[in-house]
């Protein structure tokens, strides 16, 4: 894959979406992360040429966010939340089990190019932990064995679903969605779990509801 | 305290995502009804309603759009930070995914009434699920004209766009968040100017959290009356609650501002196997830690600051007794130090001090006088830092010391590991209590 005339006229319908072009950069670095599977320089040089900036000012940005990566990620971004709730709560032995299974540590790819591990700061489920993500799909509820067998599924080129998202695609796949957000996916998979209806369902149970107009007297 | 689903109520609709599915639940109505109004009075409504910011720091939204200078020829903004990225809370995303559409309404009224023409949803990126559903909400009111040119035939143009952020919990700092929305390093801004005066571009914007923007609809389509009649006079309305931990039935429950965290935790099934509570964080890792001594406690922003701590983002993170405090702690302060941009010497060092400190008694090589130059260390941070984060990341540890002085002694000579077996914190089955 290299950055082509194609890329950059994307490039420059992102920089239209602002009233000032340089705030596509994140997008446009997400775009080139779609393309290459990692920030290169050849991307770098793009973003600033499509943005009248130096690539020096690019780089700087780039380096500054985790979810950008100066390596090739290969086809699937692992990630497991290891903050404190998630990591206590058995966050700690799905990452060491991930790790096992995939030879990897922190932030590293796997040889085969198939595999990125990443220990992921809070991922916005607490209510869900363990979590962990597969190219940023959410996968709630890990264990150990589950977390393994969604890696093994994977390797083997199955199927594999996002607890609360679509069927899981690549990474490449999820970088460009974050670029161009209207992926037709937002159909697929209905992410609002019991989790997220658990209130609703005990306010159901009990007859418990919100008055919708104003208080009498 | 009764449960009162109101952004919820029409959460098990699996078609609340769409237009249709919204509207059948009586979406859009406040916006129809808003564009009639003069953009004054709706800052007015929205003063008048209380309504205090959702995303932890409770500022009273309609004073804060009131700040921005009207008539002054300058493009106005409106910007939601949806960069949902503070330990424990879990809120923001679940409405983004099961309600956008009261997010994009929310948004489409705010920036009439504070005359913007363009609105950025800032997402962290971190969770293509919630972006992908609020561009496709943007996309279906645009399809509908309630975004665009002369909106509902109002007159009101605006442009709505959702933005991918790239992983850095600084970006939740809105002045952070402006840099980062500019195509910056996301480092914080000094203050003054304020955003209302100059924000994005340079521009008066507002900054709101995606729950405050989503209680919007609620407060004009059914009154100030109607909203105050939830919560107390100083913490008026309600929340949707992330209720997270050791408790048996983990999630989203919706209830007014002064429900107690019994209550919630009742709801919520209790703790696992009747377990006791150790210790809590009402609103994230940035608040003191509570103890079970505080459940009765009222969830209001004024109630939390009588005891010490802060409602935060009102997402609760309850631990039970085999959860190593040292250990919670430490992890804390290694994601500060993770975060922290760099830009100022104080939380950019003393980070890296703290959590080297703190990760020796985590080992169990702390010493007793170490026990106090962690609060040294963290007295130089707290007040002494550019942004909030430095603030954040000197809170824990002084919180845990308060209510377990105890166990960091312990921790002078037993790892955290040793006093508190990790695998009985673990909540999935296989994993047994030692």
């Amino acid at each position: 894959m290299a950055i082509t005339e194609a890329t950059r006229e994307q490039m420059q319908q992102l920089a239209a979406r602002y009233p000032q072009p340089r705030s596509a950069l994140l997008p446009m670095l997400h775009l080139v992360q779609s393309v290459e599977g990692e920030v290169t320089t050849d991307g770098i040089e793009a973003c600033a040429d499509v943005l009248s900036i130096t690539p020096a000012e690019v780089k700087a940005v780039s380096t500054f966010y985790t979810m950008y990566k100066r390596k090739p990620v290969g086809k699937h971004h692992i990630g497991v939340c290891i903050n404190t709730l998630c990591g206590l709560l058995g966050g700690d032995a799905v990452y060491d089990a991930l790790s096992e299974r995939l030879g990897v540590g922190h932030d590293q790819p796997t040889a085969d190019g198939e595999f990125w591990l990443e220990r992921i700061e809070c991922q916005a489920a607490c209510t869900h932990a363990p979590v962990m993500t597969v190219d940023w799909e959410f996968m709630d509820d890990v264990t150990p064995t589950s977390a393994v067998d969604i890696v093994d599924r994977l390797a083997r080129g199955e199927q594999v679903a996002s607890t609360r998202g679509p069927v899981i695609r690549d990474f490449r796949a999820t970088e460009h969605t974050l670029a161009f957000p209207l992926d037709g996916l937002a159909d697929e998979g209905n992410p609002v779990d019991a989790k997220m209806l658990a209130g609703l369902a005990v306010a159901k149970e009990r007859g418990m509801s919100a008055p919708t107009s104003t208080k009498e007297g | 305290m009764t449960l009162t689903p109101i952004i919820t109520e029409f959460w098990d609709d699996p078609k609340l995502y769409t237009l249709d599915g919204y509207r059948s639940h009586g979406g859009y109505r406040a916006l129809a009804s808003a564009l009639k109004q003069d953009p004054d009075a709706i800052i007015g409504t929205i003063k008048d309603s209380g309504l205090r910011g959702r995303g932890g720091a409770g500022f009273p939204t309609g004073l804060k759009w009131s700040f921005v200078p009207q008539n002054d020829g300058k493009p106005h903004y409106l910007v939601v930070n949806a960069d949902e990225s503070e330990p424990g809370a879990c809120k923001d995303i679940p409405i983004m995914m099961a309600n956008p559409h009261a997010l994009v309404e929310g948004v489409i009224i705010s920036s009439f009434a504070i005359r913007a023409n363009h609105a950025f949803i800032y997402i962290r990126g971190e969770v293509p699920e919630a972006i992908r559903r609020v561009a496709n909400a943007i996309e279906q009111a645009r399809a509908a004209g309630l975004i665009g040119k002369n909106i509902l035939g109002s007159g009101f143009d605006l442009e709505v766009v959702a933005h991918s952020g790239a992983g850095a919990y600084i970006c939740g700092e809105e002045t952070a968040l402006l840099d980062s929305l500019e195509g910056f390093r996301g480092q914080p801004r000094l203050k003054p100017p304020f955003p209302a005066v100059a924000g994005l571009y340079a521009s008066p914007t507002v900054i709101n959290n995606v729950e405050t923007i989503a209680n919007i609809p609620y407060i004009v389509d059914r009154g100030v009356e109607w909203f105050r009649q939830f919560g107390t006079e100083k913490s008026p309305g309600f929340k949707v609650f992330a209720v997270s931990g050791h408790v048996n039935r983990p999630g989203i429950y919706e209830a007014p501002l002064g429900i107690t965290m019994r209550e919630l935790l009742d709801y919520a099934g209790g703790m696992r196997d009747g377990r006791p509570v150790k210790f809590w964080l009402p609103g994230g890792s940035s608040v003191p830690m509570l103890t079970a001594d505080h459940l009765d406690i009222p969830m209001t922003y004024e109630d939390m600051a009588t005891a010490g701590t802060m409602l935060g983002t009102g997402t609760p993170m309850l631990f039970d007794d085999t959860v190593s405090v040292v250990k919670a702690v430490t992890r804390w302060l290694e994601f500060y130090k993770h975060e922290s941009c760099g830009k100022c010497t104080p939380c950019r060092e003393g980070t890296y001090w703290i959590t080297g400190v703190l990760e020796k008694f985590e080992h169990g090589h702390g010493t007793e006088a170490e026990v106090e130059t962690l609060v040294g260390l963290c007295g130089q941070i707290a007040g002494r830092s550019f942004c909030a984060l430095g603030d954040a990341a000197a809170t824990p540890y002084p919180a845990a010391l308060k209510y377990f002085r105890e166990e960091f002694l312990a921790a002078t000579t037993t790892s955290a590991d040793e006093q508190f077996d990790p695998v009985a914190s673990y909540v999935f089955a296989g994993a047994v209590a030692r």
